[in-house]
């Protein structure tokens, strides 16, 4: 664990270790969000949470592997992909909720034998 | 002594955070999206943090002004206003939280057990230079990227579309006098 938090001087310095453990909690907590969620909506809040944990992990690589720039451009490709899937999500919710007037997850289950 | 980035950082971890737990356990949906407003800007402040500008920008315009907005407006399309108290209730907490934990728990493990380079980057602009990557080495992902783009928003738009045409509402919109002229022909 000081490993993970840096040498003595931890405190004055913030590490890459810092910015690892906060991406780990927004992504369980993003996860948490997707698994337990009802609504539709809700669930793509937790998926964008997700991908916004792996994008700050990739800048703060970025940062701390001699500034390379290969991070920071995954991270815009993770920014923009993230916006294609909001938006094709979105408009299959309001497609779900004109047929079945609840975006409730647990309401559309036609397909279930 | 805690220099004055310790504060900053510290800060907005705290802001992400509490935006992040507000988005997993508040009861209302309307809460849950805007407190994804703190967190989504708290990370924009930490790409500032860490000396990536054009990220953060990025973040700043194509999350806080598009992605939250299309939220919020699903969430006010798609919500009855009167069960706005329980429009956001949470299913299988028992199992969720000892999943979470053991997927938590495994991710600190791993960052404990490697090596991580300590050496941090002078902050420099960076426009230019990840200008010149996307159009050097990631010329291909870029331009697969944009044509990804481009086929989600048409796909959206014809998905979104349908439930336009045949919801009958005396809006006087666009697209409805578009669809008004093909009502016969059907598709």
């Amino acid at each position: 664990m000081s490993a993970l938090l840096g040498a003595a001087p931890a405190l004055a310095s913030i590490g890459l270790g810092h910015f690892l453990v906060l991406s780990a909690i927004m992504f369980t907590l993003g996860l948490i969000t997707a698994a337990s969620r009802r609504s539709a909506v809700a669930i793509l809040m937790g998926v964008e949470l997700i991908l916004n944990a792996a994008a700050l992990n990739f800048v703060a690589f970025s940062h701390f592997s001699h500034g390379a720039m290969t991070g920071q451009v995954f991270a815009v490709f993770v920014v923009v992909l993230a916006a294609a899937e909001a938006t094709v999500a979105l408009a299959i919710v309001l497609a779900v909720f004109r047929a079945y007037r609840s975006v409730d997850v647990t309401d559309v289950g036609t397909l279930k034998g | 002594m805690p220099g004055v980035e310790t504060f900053v950082f510290y800060g907005l971890a705290a802001l992400i955070v509490a935006g992040a737990a507000g988005v997993a356990f508040s009861r209302n949906i309307l809460h849950a999206a805007f407190l994804l407003l703190l967190t989504l800007s708290g990370t924009a402040g930490l790409y500032f943090f860490l000396g990536a500008d054009f990220v953060g920008v990025a973040q700043i315009l194509i999350y806080v002004g598009g992605i939250l907005v299309l939220l919020l407006f699903a969430v006010l399309l798609t919500n009855r206003i009167g069960d706005v108290r329980l429009s956001n209730r949470n299913v299988g907490m028992a199992t969720t939280i000892p999943v979470a934990a053991l997927v938590a728990a495994f991710l600190v493990a791993a960052m404990a057990l490697a090596s991580w380079p300590h050496t941090a980057a002078v902050a420099a602009p960076t426009t230019a230079r990840l200008g010149d990557a996307f159009l050097r080495e990631y010329l291909l992902p870029f331009e697969l990227v944009s044509l990804v783009l481009l086929m989600a928003l048409v796909g959206a738009m014809v998905i979104a579309r349908r439930a336009v045409r045949e919801h009958d509402t005396p809006a006087p919109s666009p697209a409805h006098l578009d669809a008004a002229p093909g009502a016969g022909g059907g598709a």
